[in-house]
């Protein structure tokens, strides 16, 4: 590779004084102008490149956020105030920031549905997938710290919730919950190393494993709906004859997507920051209060389905634990996926009923259970919240079964298209 | 002097070399986690604090801020102590043996003295503030409700004596903090004859 590739790039004037330092032409082969994608991408693969896009804009408004912002129990909720009021333009930076917050998780939340669908994360690519379930983490690691900064009242006492999380683990519990607020309570001191780590920590965290999951993707190849891989038939010029390259083809169909995508997402940063109380809660306009919880604790709408799950489950031998392992194991569980996935086809196209009908309630339960953790408790939404909990983690653990026994249909040797 | 390389001397030093440099990333990182540990300032902010309770009404209720969480001091009637026992038997730990509180606290009325109730208001589900729900039969909680606190993040339900009723998320009662009276009519809060927190 190395030197012929330095040898061609004998072009002259900046391009190839560049190529001859610093591998630009070979990057951009590899990863844009020569990267071959499969030609039968449908809808669903939009979302990678989206949240793509939604990372920048979260990385852009948040540095513009960071210079008005003041990190400090007494400054902290006026500072968003006068950002918001003040500042100019500062509204619009806010809005963006809090929209594609939320904007975020759904594009993540599509993205690994699509993966859930065609198999993406099956064999040669189960490194990606554990790559983009870190990015998960950091995700709503990142978002959770973000959601203090405001110091809102449900700022505060969602932290109080979530940080009394890791105060429930026997013996070790209540000291770490106070490491993490490194005082008493959810003080000044918590709210400033929340935001040390949400600017700083975890998205330099975050941009290395993005680059390390589009690195494994590139290596191994994009998935595609019918979950054949292209790479087995390849032309005589070396490259799959199935796939196109992803320049010009594949960067025209999602700056056509990512135009649909910035209208709905303007729409609302426009027109409904708040989202009806889902994007901005309303108990958020007032400023946190350590001894008044707000009537009803409930976190932003992308945690709710754990949320649900947290609070389904009964205490029981003095502990409430239980409800916490649930929760985290909900998240874990779905690292496993490439393992507890044993059927011989990938794409839910070539996959029998029962595996269809498995995604669908899993679908359906993961909705049900967002919408429980939303609304205060009441003896049916519990009722709901253990029945769906039941059912998603049936989704994963009898996998290992359902996969394996469910008829198939047989799977094509290339991909299927349809020119238009 | 041999040409050839001594493959077991160059494991045992690149084993050695690792061991040593694991060593010091533990030290390293020693002061970096303890920054995380509650500063000496946060330390003295959360020392013991006196409330005046004399002038406080029989069935009326004080909040104090003590370490960014409210104390709550309830100066029960005797109609208020004798609801204790009809809540007993719908109790998940009426004996308070799963609970935190100091011995001199674990009674019935959980308390030094049965009129002043002093506990945290913070529910030990995950750290919400329970609501005062002192009167009996009162529908926002239930019909046969007799009289305690209500925690509306996740619905646990606690009696006049902070106890948890049963089927609630909340595993245990509300914990009592180590306290003394200085006076009749001045409680120490954060501190006792036997400990301080």
């Amino acid at each position: 590779m190395g030197t012929e590739n330095y040898g061609s790039a004998q072009a002259a004037g900046l391009w190839g004084w560049i190529n001859a330092r610093f591998p630009l032409d070979k990057m951009l082969k590899e990863h844009v102008t020569e990267y071959y994608a499969p030609k039968n991408f449908n809808f669903w693969y939009l979302f990678g490149v989206l949240s793509l896009v939604v990372l920048v804009i979260q990385l852009v408004t948040g540095i513009f956020l960071t210079m008005n912002y003041k990190p400090s129990a007494a400054e902290a909720f006026a500072s968003v105030e006068y950002i918001m009021r003040d500042v100019e333009w500062g509204w619009l930076i806010r809005y963006l920031h809090s929209t594609g917050a939320s904007a975020f998780f759904i594009v993540v939340y599509l993205h690994m549905f699509r993966a859930l669908m065609y198999g993406s994360y099956r064999s040669p690519r189960e490194l990606l997938w554990i790559f983009g379930m870190l990015i998960y983490l950091c995700l709503m690691a990142e978002a959770f710290m973000g959601y203090l900064l405001p110091w809102g009242n449900m700022s505060y006492w969602g932290a109080q919730v979530i940080v009394s999380l890791f105060g429930t683990i026997p013996v070790i519990g209540d000291s770490l919950a106070e490491w993490i607020k490194g005082d008493y309570f959810i003080s000044d001191i918590t709210l400033n190393r929340f935001f040390a780590l949400h600017v700083i920590a975890i998205p330099l965290i975050l941009v290395f494993l993005v680059v390390a999951h589009i690195l494994a993707l590139h290596e191994v190849g994009s998935s595609n709906p019918d979950g054949v891989e292209i790479k087995k038939i390849k032309g005589p010029d070396g490259h799959p004859v199935d796939g196109v390259r992803f320049h010009p083809y594949m960067t025209v169909k999602d700056t056509f997507g990512l135009g649909m995508f910035l209208l709905m997402f303007c729409g609302i940063v426009f027109f409904a920051p708040t989202f009806g109380g889902l994007f901005l809660e309303g108990p958020n306009f007032e400023q946190a209060n350590p001894m008044q919880t707000p009537p009803h604790i409930a976190p932003v709408w992308y945690f709710t389905p754990f949320y649900a799950m947290l609070r389904a489950v009964p205490s029981f031998l003095g502990t409430q634990v239980w409800g916490v392992i649930v929760m985290f194991g909900a998240i874990a569980l779905l690292v496993f996926l490439p393992w507890l996935d044993r059927s011989p086809v990938n794409s839910i196209r070539y996959k029998g009923p029962i595996s269809k009908l498995a995604l669908a309630l899993f679908a359906v339960s993961f909705a049900v259970l967002a919408y429980c953790g939303m609304k205060p408790p009441s003896p049916t939404l519990l009722l709901l919240s253990r029945t769906f909990t039941a059912v998603y983690f049936a989704f994963f653990l009898l996998m290992p079964w359902y996969s394996r026994v469910d008829k198939t249909k047989p799977v094509p040797e290339r991909v299927t298209y349809h020119a238009h | 002097m041999s040409e050839e390389v001594d493959q077991g001397r160059r494991r045992l030093l690149t084993a050695a070399t690792s061991l040593t440099g694991a060593v010091g990333v533990v030290f390293v990182a020693t002061p970096f986690l303890a920054s995380w540990k509650p500063s000496a300032r946060a330390k003295a902010l959360g020392a013991p604090i006196e409330i005046d309770v004399s002038k406080l009404e029989p069935g009326s209720m004080l909040k104090v801020e003590w370490r960014g969480k409210p104390v709550w001091v309830l100066r029960r009637t005797p109609e208020m102590l004798k609801q204790l026992e009809k809540a007993t038997p719908f109790l998940l730990d009426p004996a308070s043996d799963g609970s935190v509180q100091p011995a001199y606290a674990k009674n019935d009325a959980r308390a030094l003295k049965p009129e002043y109730l002093v506990v945290l208001g913070v529910c030990t589900h995950l750290g919400c503030a329970p609501m005062p729900k002192f009167e009996a039969a009162d529908v926002t909680v239930s019909a046969d409700w007799p009289g305690g606190f209500y925690c509306p993040c996740h619905g646990s339900k606690f009696d006049l004596s902070g106890r948890v009723f049963k089927g609630v998320p909340a595993p245990a009662n509300l914990a009592v903090p180590p306290y003394t009276f200085v006076t009749d009519g001045r409680i120490l809060v954060g501190s006792d004859s036997t400990q301080s927190a």
